[in-house]
Protein backbone atom coordinates (compact mmCIF):
# COMPACT_ATOMS: atom_id res chain seq x y z
CA UNK A 1 0.00 0.00 0.00
CA UNK A 2 1.41 3.73 -0.72
CA UNK A 3 2.20 5.87 2.11
CA UNK A 4 -0.74 7.71 3.14
CA UNK A 5 -0.65 11.37 1.53
CA UNK A 6 0.56 14.72 3.11
CA UNK A 7 -2.81 16.56 3.92
CA UNK A 8 -3.03 20.26 3.54
CA UNK A 9 -6.19 21.89 5.30
CA UNK A 10 -6.77 25.32 3.30
CA UNK A 11 -6.59 26.01 0.07
CA UNK A 12 -4.32 29.00 0.59
CA UNK A 13 -1.43 31.03 0.06
CA UNK A 14 0.69 28.66 2.51
CA UNK A 15 -0.71 25.67 1.35
CA UNK A 16 0.07 26.25 -2.45
CA UNK A 17 4.02 27.51 -0.59
CA UNK A 18 3.60 24.36 0.91
CA UNK A 19 3.39 22.21 -1.24
CA UNK A 20 5.78 23.54 -4.08
CA UNK A 21 8.17 23.96 -1.09
CA UNK A 22 7.98 19.85 -0.92
CA UNK A 23 8.06 19.49 -4.27
CA UNK A 24 11.27 21.68 -4.74
CA UNK A 25 13.01 19.31 -1.85
CA UNK A 26 12.36 16.67 -3.99
CA UNK A 27 9.23 14.98 -1.59
CA UNK A 28 7.73 13.06 -4.59
CA UNK A 29 4.71 11.10 -2.43
CA UNK A 30 0.96 12.45 -2.79
CA UNK A 31 0.36 15.91 -2.01
CA UNK A 32 -3.60 16.89 -1.22
CA UNK A 33 -4.78 19.80 -0.38
CA UNK A 34 -8.34 20.67 0.83
CA UNK A 35 -10.10 23.91 -0.01
CA UNK A 36 -13.45 24.87 1.52
CA UNK A 37 -14.18 27.69 -1.69
CA UNK A 38 -14.79 26.23 -5.38
CA UNK A 39 -12.11 28.57 -5.97
CA UNK A 40 -8.56 28.04 -7.12
CA UNK A 41 -6.21 28.93 -4.79
CA UNK A 42 -6.03 33.04 -5.39
CA UNK A 43 -3.87 36.29 -3.83
CA UNK A 44 -6.02 37.65 -1.25
CA UNK A 45 -4.47 40.71 -0.52
CA UNK A 46 -6.36 42.19 -3.76
CA UNK A 47 -10.03 41.65 -2.43
CA UNK A 48 -9.62 44.81 -0.31
CA UNK A 49 -8.18 46.68 -3.67
CA UNK A 50 -7.86 45.85 -6.62
CA UNK A 51 -10.56 42.99 -7.23
CA UNK A 52 -13.00 44.43 -4.86
CA UNK A 53 -13.43 47.49 -7.77
CA UNK A 54 -12.90 44.94 -10.59
CA UNK A 55 -10.11 46.41 -11.68
CA UNK A 56 -8.13 43.19 -12.24
CA UNK A 57 -9.59 39.88 -13.17
CA UNK A 58 -10.02 37.31 -10.90
CA UNK A 59 -8.02 35.06 -13.11
CA UNK A 60 -5.18 37.56 -12.81
CA UNK A 61 -5.16 36.59 -8.56
CA UNK A 62 -4.70 32.78 -8.97
CA UNK A 63 -1.48 31.85 -7.32
CA UNK A 64 -1.21 28.96 -10.21
CA UNK A 65 -2.92 28.39 -12.95
CA UNK A 66 -4.68 24.58 -13.17
CA UNK A 67 -2.33 22.94 -15.14
CA UNK A 68 0.34 23.60 -11.97
CA UNK A 69 -1.06 21.12 -10.14
CA UNK A 70 -1.62 18.33 -12.68
CA UNK A 71 1.83 18.51 -13.63
CA UNK A 72 3.20 18.29 -9.94
CA UNK A 73 0.97 15.74 -8.98
CA UNK A 74 -0.69 18.19 -6.17
CA UNK A 75 -4.35 17.35 -5.91
CA UNK A 76 -7.25 19.81 -5.39
CA UNK A 77 -10.01 18.63 -3.07
CA UNK A 78 -12.11 22.14 -3.78
CA UNK A 79 -15.44 23.24 -2.30
CA UNK A 80 -14.79 20.50 0.46
CA UNK A 81 -14.82 21.46 3.90
CA UNK A 82 -13.15 19.37 6.99
CA UNK A 83 -15.13 18.40 9.63
CA UNK A 84 -12.83 16.55 12.27
CA UNK A 85 -9.42 15.26 12.62
CA UNK A 86 -9.07 12.10 14.02
CA UNK A 87 -5.47 12.23 15.27
CA UNK A 88 -5.77 8.18 16.51
CA UNK A 89 -6.39 7.06 12.84
CA UNK A 90 -4.29 9.90 11.16
CA UNK A 91 -7.41 10.98 9.01
CA UNK A 92 -9.43 13.91 8.54
CA UNK A 93 -13.16 13.60 7.65
CA UNK A 94 -14.73 16.23 4.87
CA UNK A 95 -18.07 17.35 5.36
CA UNK A 96 -19.02 14.81 2.47
CA UNK A 97 -18.46 11.77 5.04
CA UNK A 98 -15.73 10.86 3.07
CA UNK A 99 -12.13 10.02 4.99
CA UNK A 100 -8.37 10.82 4.04
CA UNK A 101 -5.63 9.53 5.88
CA UNK A 102 -2.57 11.38 6.06
CA UNK A 103 1.26 11.25 7.01
CA UNK A 104 1.46 14.56 7.91
CA UNK A 105 -0.71 16.68 8.48
CA UNK A 106 -0.94 20.70 7.89
CA UNK A 107 -3.58 23.20 8.96
CA UNK A 108 -3.74 26.66 7.11
CA UNK A 109 -7.13 27.20 7.81
CA UNK A 110 -6.28 31.24 8.05
CA UNK A 111 -8.77 33.74 9.97
CA UNK A 112 -12.04 34.86 9.43
CA UNK A 113 -13.58 38.35 10.14
CA UNK A 114 -15.06 39.17 13.11
CA UNK A 115 -18.82 39.11 12.75
CA UNK A 116 -20.61 42.24 14.22
CA UNK A 117 -24.18 40.43 14.28
CA UNK A 118 -25.89 43.99 14.72
CA UNK A 119 -29.71 44.67 14.32
CA UNK A 120 -30.35 44.63 10.15
CA UNK A 121 -27.13 43.33 9.23
CA UNK A 122 -28.94 40.78 7.67
CA UNK A 123 -30.14 43.65 4.91
CA UNK A 124 -28.84 43.07 1.38
CA UNK A 125 -25.73 45.22 0.38
CA UNK A 126 -23.90 44.78 3.80
CA UNK A 127 -20.95 42.30 3.85
CA UNK A 128 -17.77 41.46 5.09
CA UNK A 129 -14.32 40.95 2.98
CA UNK A 130 -12.73 36.97 3.14
CA UNK A 131 -13.26 35.50 -0.12
CA UNK A 132 -13.57 36.04 -3.98
CA UNK A 133 -17.50 34.89 -3.46
CA UNK A 134 -17.25 38.42 -1.02
CA UNK A 135 -16.77 40.86 -3.50
CA UNK A 136 -18.91 39.27 -5.93
CA UNK A 137 -21.71 39.90 -3.76
CA UNK A 138 -21.11 43.53 -3.19
CA UNK A 139 -20.15 44.25 -6.64
CA UNK A 140 -23.80 45.21 -7.73
CA UNK A 141 -23.55 47.43 -4.54
CA UNK A 142 -20.61 49.72 -6.26
CA UNK A 143 -21.90 52.48 -8.29
CA UNK A 144 -20.58 55.90 -8.85
CA UNK A 145 -21.99 58.64 -7.01
CA UNK A 146 -23.75 56.40 -4.42
CA UNK A 147 -22.97 56.12 -0.74
CA UNK A 148 -20.55 53.55 1.16
CA UNK A 149 -19.83 53.25 4.91
CA UNK A 150 -16.89 51.39 5.74
CA UNK A 151 -17.28 49.91 9.16
CA UNK A 152 -13.49 49.80 10.34
CA UNK A 153 -10.53 51.40 10.12
CA UNK A 154 -8.18 49.53 9.76
CA UNK A 155 -5.41 48.35 7.18
CA UNK A 156 -8.63 46.27 5.81
CA UNK A 157 -11.33 49.14 6.08
CA UNK A 158 -9.12 51.58 4.81
CA UNK A 159 -7.83 49.92 1.42
CA UNK A 160 -11.42 49.16 0.64
CA UNK A 161 -12.45 53.12 1.60
CA UNK A 162 -9.71 54.06 -1.24
CA UNK A 163 -10.78 51.48 -3.52
CA UNK A 164 -14.24 52.48 -3.42
CA UNK A 165 -13.47 55.83 -3.51
CA UNK A 166 -11.55 55.24 -6.66
CA UNK A 167 -14.83 53.88 -7.88
CA UNK A 168 -16.18 57.51 -7.55
CA UNK A 169 -18.57 56.83 -4.42
CA UNK A 170 -19.14 58.75 -1.47
CA UNK A 171 -17.37 56.77 1.15
CA UNK A 172 -17.69 57.21 4.98
CA UNK A 173 -15.31 55.60 7.35
CA UNK A 174 -16.50 54.38 10.83
CA UNK A 175 -13.74 53.84 13.34
CA UNK A 176 -14.68 52.92 17.25
CA UNK A 177 -11.68 53.81 18.61
CA UNK A 178 -9.90 57.14 19.00
CA UNK A 179 -7.46 56.72 15.72
CA UNK A 180 -7.67 54.86 12.64
CA UNK A 181 -5.43 51.70 12.54
CA UNK A 182 -4.67 52.66 16.51
CA UNK A 183 -3.83 48.56 17.16
CA UNK A 184 -1.39 48.58 14.72
CA UNK A 185 0.46 51.79 14.16
CA UNK A 186 1.93 55.40 15.93
CA UNK A 187 -0.36 57.96 16.05
CA UNK A 188 1.68 59.75 13.34
CA UNK A 189 0.86 57.27 11.25
CA UNK A 190 -2.45 57.51 11.73
CA UNK A 191 -2.74 61.33 10.91
CA UNK A 192 -1.09 60.80 8.23
CA UNK A 193 -3.84 58.48 6.66
CA UNK A 194 -6.50 60.19 8.44
CA UNK A 195 -5.47 63.82 6.11
CA UNK A 196 -4.72 61.66 3.57
CA UNK A 197 -8.19 59.85 2.81
CA UNK A 198 -9.79 62.80 3.80
CA UNK A 199 -7.51 65.05 1.25
CA UNK A 200 -9.31 62.12 -1.22
CA UNK A 201 -13.14 63.09 -0.33
CA UNK A 202 -13.10 60.06 2.29
CA UNK A 203 -15.13 61.48 5.09
CA UNK A 204 -13.47 59.57 8.04
CA UNK A 205 -15.16 59.86 11.99
CA UNK A 206 -13.44 58.10 14.83
CA UNK A 207 -14.98 57.32 18.39
CA UNK A 208 -17.92 56.28 16.13
CA UNK A 209 -19.14 52.62 16.77
CA UNK A 210 -21.92 51.24 14.31
CA UNK A 211 -24.83 50.22 16.40
CA UNK A 212 -27.60 49.28 13.87
CA UNK A 213 -28.12 48.89 10.35
CA UNK A 214 -31.38 50.65 8.68
CA UNK A 215 -33.21 50.04 5.69
CA UNK A 216 -35.97 48.05 4.21
CA UNK A 217 -34.67 45.17 2.05
CA UNK A 218 -31.05 46.88 1.22
CA UNK A 219 -29.37 48.96 3.68
CA UNK A 220 -29.93 52.49 3.57
CA UNK A 221 -28.20 53.66 7.04
CA UNK A 222 -25.74 53.07 9.49
CA UNK A 223 -26.78 54.40 12.88
CA UNK A 224 -23.75 55.24 15.18
CA UNK A 225 -23.10 55.00 18.71
CA UNK A 226 -22.71 59.08 18.36
CA UNK A 227 -25.86 60.07 17.48
CA UNK A 228 -25.41 60.28 14.48
CA UNK A 229 -27.06 58.29 11.42
CA UNK A 230 -24.60 57.92 8.08
CA UNK A 231 -26.58 56.90 4.28
CA UNK A 232 -25.36 54.13 2.87
CA UNK A 233 -26.39 52.33 -0.31
CA UNK A 234 -23.98 49.52 0.68
CA UNK A 235 -22.06 48.92 3.84
CA UNK A 236 -18.39 46.57 3.70
CA UNK A 237 -17.70 45.55 7.58
CA UNK A 238 -13.88 44.93 8.48
CA UNK A 239 -13.46 44.80 12.20
CA UNK A 240 -10.41 42.21 12.41
CA UNK A 241 -10.25 38.69 12.05
CA UNK A 242 -10.02 35.54 14.22
CA UNK A 243 -7.85 32.63 13.36
CA UNK A 244 -9.76 29.49 12.75
CA UNK A 245 -8.75 27.47 14.92
CA UNK A 246 -11.60 24.96 15.99
CA UNK A 247 -10.34 21.87 14.18
CA UNK A 248 -7.29 21.73 16.21
CA UNK A 249 -9.18 22.71 19.88
CA UNK A 250 -11.54 19.83 19.03
CA UNK A 251 -8.96 17.88 17.81
CA UNK A 252 -6.69 18.42 21.79
CA UNK A 253 -4.20 20.51 20.13
CA UNK A 254 -2.87 23.20 22.15
CA UNK A 255 -4.54 26.55 20.95
CA UNK A 256 -4.13 29.81 22.32
CA UNK A 257 -4.78 32.75 20.06
CA UNK A 258 -3.84 30.81 16.95
CA UNK A 259 -2.99 27.10 17.08
CA UNK A 260 0.45 27.04 18.84
CA UNK A 261 3.52 25.74 16.64
CA UNK A 262 7.15 26.16 17.41
CA UNK A 263 9.45 27.61 14.82
CA UNK A 264 9.55 24.66 12.36
CA UNK A 265 5.74 25.07 12.12
CA UNK A 266 4.91 21.81 14.37
CA UNK A 267 2.31 21.73 16.78
CA UNK A 268 2.65 19.62 19.95
CA UNK A 269 1.59 16.56 17.68
CA UNK A 270 4.46 15.01 15.87
CA UNK A 271 2.45 14.12 12.84
CA UNK A 272 0.57 17.98 12.59
CA UNK A 273 1.67 21.19 11.39
CA UNK A 274 -0.14 24.61 11.38
CA UNK A 275 1.05 27.33 9.09
CA UNK A 276 -0.03 30.72 8.53
CA UNK A 277 -2.81 33.31 9.77
CA UNK A 278 -4.18 30.61 11.97
CA UNK A 279 -0.78 29.84 14.09
CA UNK A 280 0.74 31.29 17.28
CA UNK A 281 4.28 31.31 17.22
CA UNK A 282 7.71 32.10 18.45
CA UNK A 283 8.86 35.31 16.90
CA UNK A 284 12.68 35.33 16.65
CA UNK A 285 12.37 39.38 16.74
CA UNK A 286 9.73 40.31 19.22
CA UNK A 287 11.01 37.27 21.53
CA UNK A 288 7.44 36.61 22.20
CA UNK A 289 4.37 34.36 21.20
CA UNK A 290 2.34 36.29 18.06
CA UNK A 291 -0.10 35.83 15.44
CA UNK A 292 0.34 37.63 11.99
CA UNK A 293 -2.00 38.19 9.29
CA UNK A 294 0.42 38.38 6.37
CA UNK A 295 1.25 37.08 3.03
CA UNK A 296 5.35 36.44 4.42
CA UNK A 297 5.07 35.07 7.33
CA UNK A 298 2.61 32.49 5.44
CA UNK A 299 5.50 32.11 2.79
CA UNK A 300 7.93 31.70 5.34
CA UNK A 301 6.08 29.27 7.72
CA UNK A 302 5.36 27.06 4.92
CA UNK A 303 8.49 26.91 4.02
CA UNK A 304 10.10 26.38 7.15
CA UNK A 305 7.20 23.44 7.46
CA UNK A 306 7.83 21.65 4.57
CA UNK A 307 11.45 21.41 5.27
CA UNK A 308 10.84 19.86 8.28
CA UNK A 309 9.02 17.04 6.88
CA UNK A 310 11.92 16.42 4.81
CA UNK A 311 13.96 16.34 7.02
CA UNK A 312 15.60 19.51 6.83
CA UNK A 313 15.94 21.76 10.01
CA UNK A 314 14.78 25.68 8.93
CA UNK A 315 13.84 27.57 11.51
CA UNK A 316 11.37 30.44 10.53
CA UNK A 317 13.59 33.52 11.47
CA UNK A 318 12.77 35.75 8.69
CA UNK A 319 11.38 39.14 9.55
CA UNK A 320 8.33 39.88 9.38
CA UNK A 321 6.90 42.52 6.80
CA UNK A 322 3.81 43.70 5.43
CA UNK A 323 2.18 45.82 2.89
CA UNK A 324 -0.70 47.99 2.44
CA UNK A 325 -2.00 49.54 -1.06
CA UNK A 326 -3.98 52.94 -0.91
CA UNK A 327 -4.59 55.17 -4.01
CA UNK A 328 -0.84 55.85 -5.24
CA UNK A 329 0.42 55.25 -1.71
CA UNK A 330 2.54 52.59 -1.18
CA UNK A 331 3.24 51.16 2.31
CA UNK A 332 5.96 48.77 3.30
CA UNK A 333 6.20 47.77 6.76
CA UNK A 334 9.37 46.14 7.95
CA UNK A 335 9.82 44.68 11.76
CA UNK A 336 6.92 44.96 14.52
CA UNK A 337 6.79 48.03 16.51
CA UNK A 338 5.43 47.04 20.08
CA UNK A 339 7.02 48.63 22.26
CA UNK A 340 8.17 51.63 20.47
CA UNK A 341 9.13 54.63 22.91
CA UNK A 342 10.29 56.69 19.95
CA UNK A 343 9.69 57.62 16.50
CA UNK A 344 12.39 59.53 13.84
CA UNK A 345 10.32 60.29 10.65
CA UNK A 346 12.95 60.64 7.70
CA UNK A 347 11.47 62.43 4.58
CA UNK A 348 8.07 64.61 4.08
CA UNK A 349 5.16 63.76 5.07
CA UNK A 350 3.37 66.43 3.20
CA UNK A 351 4.62 65.06 -0.20
CA UNK A 352 3.74 62.00 1.06
CA UNK A 353 6.63 60.05 0.58
CA UNK A 354 8.56 59.57 4.06
CA UNK A 355 9.55 56.58 6.80
CA UNK A 356 8.59 56.44 10.51
CA UNK A 357 11.68 54.55 12.35
CA UNK A 358 10.76 52.78 15.57
CA UNK A 359 13.37 52.39 18.48
CA UNK A 360 12.82 51.45 21.77
CA UNK A 361 15.37 53.27 24.28
CA UNK A 362 18.78 52.43 21.32
CA UNK A 363 16.99 49.51 19.78
CA UNK A 364 15.28 50.03 15.98
CA UNK A 365 12.03 47.61 16.56
CA UNK A 366 10.39 48.36 12.87
CA UNK A 367 9.93 51.37 9.88
CA UNK A 368 6.83 52.40 8.31
CA UNK A 369 7.60 53.58 4.50
CA UNK A 370 5.66 55.35 2.40
CA UNK A 371 6.37 55.56 -0.89
CA UNK A 372 9.56 55.14 0.32
CA UNK A 373 11.38 52.08 -0.82
CA UNK A 374 14.28 52.73 -0.40
CA UNK A 375 13.97 53.33 3.23
CA UNK A 376 12.12 49.51 3.24
CA UNK A 377 14.74 47.75 2.11
CA UNK A 378 17.61 49.27 3.99
CA UNK A 379 15.47 48.91 7.42
CA UNK A 380 14.66 45.16 6.08
CA UNK A 381 18.22 44.17 5.71
CA UNK A 382 19.28 45.96 9.15
CA UNK A 383 16.73 44.53 11.17
CA UNK A 384 16.80 41.10 9.19
CA UNK A 385 21.11 41.57 10.24
CA UNK A 386 19.94 42.39 13.88
CA UNK A 387 21.54 45.61 13.77
CA UNK A 388 20.20 48.90 14.61
CA UNK A 389 21.33 52.31 13.85
CA UNK A 390 21.86 55.46 15.49
CA UNK A 391 19.61 58.29 15.39
CA UNK A 392 21.71 60.44 15.44
CA UNK A 393 23.22 58.61 11.71
CA UNK A 394 19.52 58.91 10.96
CA UNK A 395 18.79 62.37 11.21
CA UNK A 396 22.16 63.08 9.49
CA UNK A 397 20.74 61.66 6.35
CA UNK B 1 5.34 28.03 -27.23
CA UNK B 2 8.77 29.16 -26.83
CA UNK B 3 11.62 27.62 -24.61
CA UNK B 4 12.94 29.77 -21.34
CA UNK B 5 15.89 28.44 -19.79
CA UNK B 6 16.08 29.67 -15.98
CA UNK B 7 19.27 29.00 -13.93
CA UNK B 8 18.49 29.10 -10.20
CA UNK B 9 20.80 30.52 -7.62
CA UNK B 10 22.47 26.75 -6.68
CA UNK B 11 23.33 26.49 -10.34
CA UNK B 12 20.67 24.22 -11.21
CA UNK B 13 19.54 24.47 -14.96
CA UNK B 14 15.52 24.11 -15.46
CA UNK B 15 14.34 23.92 -19.34
CA UNK B 16 11.14 25.40 -19.74
CA UNK B 17 8.50 26.19 -22.16
CA UNK B 18 5.40 28.44 -22.29
CA UNK B 19 2.46 30.09 -24.30
CA UNK B 20 3.58 33.89 -24.87
CA UNK B 21 1.58 35.96 -23.10
CA UNK B 22 2.01 35.06 -20.17
CA UNK B 23 5.56 36.84 -17.84
CA UNK B 24 8.69 35.38 -16.54
CA UNK B 25 7.33 35.43 -12.94
CA UNK B 26 4.75 32.62 -14.12
CA UNK B 27 7.16 30.19 -15.99
CA UNK B 28 9.19 30.26 -12.90
CA UNK B 29 6.37 29.46 -10.26
CA UNK B 30 4.65 26.89 -12.88
CA UNK B 31 8.15 25.18 -12.70
CA UNK B 32 8.79 25.55 -9.40
CA UNK B 33 12.35 27.51 -9.78
CA UNK B 34 14.11 28.15 -6.11
CA UNK B 35 14.81 31.57 -5.45
CA UNK B 36 11.06 32.77 -6.98
CA UNK B 37 9.17 33.34 -4.08
CA UNK B 38 6.66 36.03 -5.81
CA UNK B 39 4.69 36.73 -2.53
CA UNK B 40 2.94 39.80 -3.78
CA UNK B 41 1.78 37.72 -6.82
CA UNK B 42 3.31 40.69 -9.42
CA UNK B 43 1.87 43.98 -7.75
CA UNK B 44 5.55 45.16 -7.71
CA UNK B 45 5.66 44.98 -4.25
CA UNK B 46 7.65 42.36 -3.09
CA UNK B 47 11.04 42.09 -5.22
CA UNK B 48 11.20 38.46 -4.30
CA UNK B 49 10.57 38.22 -7.88
CA UNK B 50 14.53 38.92 -8.83
CA UNK B 51 16.74 37.82 -11.63
CA UNK B 52 19.27 38.49 -14.29
CA UNK B 53 19.60 38.85 -18.14
CA UNK B 54 22.68 37.96 -19.26
CA UNK B 55 22.86 38.41 -22.58
CA UNK B 56 22.61 42.20 -23.36
CA UNK B 57 20.64 41.62 -26.85
CA UNK B 58 17.74 39.92 -24.56
CA UNK B 59 17.80 42.42 -22.27
CA UNK B 60 17.21 45.31 -24.98
CA UNK B 61 14.48 42.97 -26.29
CA UNK B 62 12.69 42.71 -23.01
CA UNK B 63 11.78 46.94 -23.22
CA UNK B 64 12.31 49.57 -20.51
CA UNK B 65 11.14 49.22 -16.77
CA UNK B 66 8.52 51.13 -15.00
CA UNK B 67 9.22 53.94 -12.52
CA UNK B 68 8.12 51.31 -9.59
CA UNK B 69 10.52 48.49 -10.55
CA UNK B 70 13.38 50.68 -10.76
CA UNK B 71 12.72 51.83 -7.41
CA UNK B 72 12.20 48.38 -6.00
CA UNK B 73 15.39 47.07 -7.93
CA UNK B 74 17.57 49.98 -7.12
CA UNK B 75 18.14 49.38 -3.39
CA UNK B 76 18.47 45.87 -3.35
CA UNK B 77 21.89 44.83 -2.69
CA UNK B 78 22.44 42.05 -5.20
CA UNK B 79 20.53 44.58 -8.09
CA UNK B 80 23.25 44.85 -11.47
CA UNK B 81 22.82 47.00 -14.65
CA UNK B 82 20.74 43.52 -15.81
CA UNK B 83 18.36 42.95 -13.20
CA UNK B 84 14.58 42.55 -13.91
CA UNK B 85 11.42 41.77 -11.73
CA UNK B 86 10.74 38.65 -13.49
CA UNK B 87 7.01 39.81 -12.46
CA UNK B 88 7.17 42.32 -14.79
CA UNK B 89 8.65 40.30 -18.17
CA UNK B 90 6.34 39.78 -20.11
CA UNK B 91 6.98 37.12 -22.37
CA UNK B 92 6.23 37.62 -26.63
CA UNK B 93 7.68 35.34 -29.68
CA UNK B 94 11.07 37.35 -29.17
CA UNK B 95 11.78 35.93 -26.05
CA UNK B 96 12.27 32.53 -27.54
CA UNK B 97 15.66 30.73 -26.07
CA UNK B 98 15.96 33.73 -23.21
CA UNK B 99 18.89 32.62 -20.50
CA UNK B 100 17.77 34.20 -17.08
CA UNK B 101 19.30 33.74 -13.74
CA UNK B 102 17.41 34.01 -10.47
CA UNK B 103 19.14 36.06 -7.98
CA UNK B 104 20.47 35.01 -4.64
CA UNK B 105 17.76 35.95 -1.88
CA UNK B 106 18.62 38.80 0.23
Amino acid sequence: MAPSPIVAIGASHASVQLATSLRQAGYSGDIVIVGAEPHLPYHRPPLSKTLLTQQISFDKTLLRQQSFYGKHNIQLKLGARVKSISRECSQVTLDSGETISYSKLVIATGADPIVLNLPGEQLEGIGYLRNYDDTQSLMPYIKEGKSAVVVGGGYIGLETAAALRKAGMVVTVLEGMERVLQRVTSPEISAFYTKAHVKRGVNIVTNAQAIEFVGRHSVEAVQCSNGESYPADMVIIGVGVRPNTALATDAGLNVDNGINIDEFGRTDDPDIFAIGDCTNFPCHFTNSRIRLESVPNAVEQAKSAAAYICGKELPYQALPWFWSDQYDLKLQIAGINTGFDDIVILGNMENEQFSAWYFAGDRLLAVDAINSTKDFIKAKQLLSEGQSISKQALKQQ
Amino acid sequence: MIKIRIIDPDGNEHETQTDVGGNLMTVATDNLIPGIDAECGGACSCATCHVYINDPKQLQLLGEKSDVEHMLLDYLDTKRENSRLACQVNLTDKQDGLVVHVAPQT
